[in-house]
């Protein structure tokens, strides 16, 4: 599956001069507010219809100004879940769950009721009125309503942004299952660097109307320069982990890497799941020799291999851990300590408290808090 | 009290006839009442102040006035009268269809105004919302819009049927006041007043009217009501 997008789009003032694509299993459109992004998924769904340019999904022109292309929202089989749900209120759960099947042709058909239901564990709200439905649970059936139209792209509108922390982590769970355990590319626009970090196979990072900078989600959120100003302090390293062992004396997961060993808080998980851990630049410290007497846990050897300067006094400082590139952000004033320099040798070093839910993902909530 | 309930067979006729004359009038200017109301509230053309304000003329024009131009347009030499009389075998004057059709005239700006703005008060994300899930057009009105706007329709519907209970110039102008055929009740209620000792049947034929308009704002509150609780928008 492919998603193709070439578009040039002004709104007033506002110019969007876009091109990109994902083969990814979950491509997050990513940027802050007013970059663009939900004005470039609304084209995708077909409720922008662009100035110029071309959109493509799995090869077919949904949009293509100069053939004269543009096929309307409802012969596109793109399923949108909105931020702000947008449940039908005079429908109950189920009719809203079955209303996109009625206009699906029955051979186009692959989504079955019974699944989506227990993927998303909605099956005691079926009978509820949509006003009845707390914030999550109208999510979760949003997402349910767009699946059940059996669609070939599903779109997802920053569908978490209106909800607040105990409900982002309600649902988080149900995306990440629906990225790994169904066939159907996801496009999700976001402005939150955890919920992209944890979520995301492919970002494409958005700034102004433009792409500044594409590809598999380690490699781009590694460039906290391009991160918005607000999100800069979430930013960081993206490793690809799978559970180690459990350490029930101290509560501890122990996860490995390509870096090494990675201690963090009990995690719910089985022995050998993946797991993608977020590792935040400003929580990593840098030792020139290796560290003793230190409460850290997790000390990575490591090769510097860019240092960039950052906000402020900070710098920053990219260490190649055995292929796994982990960031920190320091000091000018340490660098020059420590003398650090291009090809040195270094020690990141991590706290295990500094792992919390937002930036341990997959599976279930944590059952311990970080 | 007796005497409230003998009805004369006239008095009889005129309750029927104003009863369905006025569902007549209602249910036939239902869908181009929902037709205008989605086009003043969504479409973008011009002559949108024009149409609007023809739509709005009976309300403010003398009831005699409407009633007269119905005359000269639908009457029996009138060009539209005459072409649905040769064609369609649609005749208006001197009939009861002819009162409907004065009735539903006059009670028109009141249904427009009703439902347009239940159509501006639908969130059109949800209609969006339903063409991502597959929905065309046609069925996006059908299942989305027509339902969350039912009580500004039943709001309308019952305004207009009220409308049309009590409307009297522009009937008696365009149709005359003949028993049993175009003497609805506020025509039979001015003959009793114009006669010496009608005093009585008025007053039987005005309680009826009291008693009719109140069962229907009464229904329509029920309605609504019912409506409302069902999908309890946010």
């Amino acid at each position: 599956m492919s998603v193709r997008v070439d578009i040039g789009h002004r709104l007033g003032d506002f110019a969007i001069e876009a091109r990109f694509e994902s083969a990814g299993r979950l491509t997050a459109l990513f940027g802050p507010s007013g970059s663009g992004k939900t004005t470039l998924i609304n084209m995708i769904a077909g409720l922008i219809r662009p100035d110029k340019g071309r959109i493509e999904v799995e090869g077919r022109a949904l949009v293509d100004t100069d053939a004269g292309i543009f096929v309307p929202k409802h012969r596109r089989r793109i399923g949108m879940v909105f931020q702000d749900a947008r449940l039908f209120p005079h429908m109950s759960v189920a009719s809203n769950l079955r209303y996109g099947r009625w206009f699906t042709p029955a051979k186009e058909r692959y989504a079955d009721m019974d699944a989506v239901v227990d993927l998303l564990g909605i099956g005691p709200l079926l009978n509820r009125r949509p006003v009845k439905l707390s914030g999550g649970e109208k999510q979760r059936v949003a997402i349910g309503r767009a699946l059940l139209a059996s669609p070939r792209l599903l779109l997802m509108d920053e569908p978490l942004a209106s909800l607040d922390e105990a409900r982002k982590a309600e649902i988080l769970p149900y995306i990440e299952r629906l990225r790994d355990e169904t066939k159907i590319p996801i496009v999700y626009v976001s402005h939150s660097v955890a919920e992209v970090a944890r979520l995301a196979s492919d970002v494409v990072m958005l700034a102004q109307g433009k792409v500044v900078a594409g590809g598999p989600t380690e490699v781009v959120m590694q460039r906290l320069d391009l991160l918005p100003t607000e999100e800069r302090g979430e930013g960081g390293a993206v490793l690809d982990t799978k559970v180690l062992r459990h350490d029930e004396t101290f509560g501890m997961t122990v996860l490995v890497s390509a870096a090494g060993e990675i201690r963090v808080p009990r995690l719910a998980m089985k022995t050998g799941a993946p797991v993608r851990v977020r590792i935040r630049a400003r929580d990593v410290m840098i030792a020139a020799e290796k560290p003793t007497g230190l409460s850290a846990l997790n000390i990575l050897p490591g090769t510097i291999v860019a240092i960039r300067p950052g906000e402020g006094p900070a710098v920053e400082v990219d260490i190649d851990c055995n292929g796994a590139t982990v960031l920190a952000r320091i000091t000018e004033q340490s660098r020059q300590a420590l003398e650090l320099r291009l090809g040195g040798k270094v020690f990141a070093v991590v706290k295990t408290v500094s792992f919390d839910r937002a930036n341990t993902g997959a599976g279930l909530p944590l059952e311990v808090d970080g | 009290m007796t005497w409230l309930l003998n009805l004369t067979p006239d008095e009889w006729n005129a309750v029927r006839l104003s009863i369905k004359v006025a569902t007549v009038a209602m249910l036939a200017s239902l869908p181009p009442g929902i037709a205008i109301a989605l086009l003043l509230a969504r479409g973008q053309f011009w002559g949108k102040t024009l149409l609007n304000g023809v739509v709005h003329l009976p309300l403010i024009l003398p009831p005699v006035v409407t009633g007269y131009l119905l005359l000269l347009t639908f009457g029996k030499r009138g060009p539209a009268g005459a072409f649905l009389a040769e064609h369609f075998g649609i005749v208006f004057s001197f009939r009861w269809t002819g009162a409907a059709l004065a009735c539903g005239v006059m009670g028109f700006p009141l249904m427009v105004r009703a439902i347009r703005l239940s159509i501006e008060a639908v969130d059109r994300k949800m209609e969006a919302a339903a063409g991502t899930l597959g929905a065309n057009p046609l069925w996006v009105f059908a299942t989305i819009t027509l339902p969350l706007i039912l009580p500004g329709l039943i709001a309308g519907a019952i305004l207009a049927f009220a409308k049309a209970m009590g409307e009297f110039g522009a009937t008696i102008t365009f149709v005359s006041n003949i028993p049993n055929e175009t003497q609805t009740l506020p025509s039979a209620i001015y003959t009793f007043t114009q006669v010496p000792g009608g005093d009585e049947g008025a007053l039987r034929l005005t309680l009826i009217s009291v008693v009719i308009s109140m069962a229907a704002l009464v229904a329509s509150e029920v309605l609504a009501r019912r409506v409302g609780r069902r999908m309890d928008i946010e």
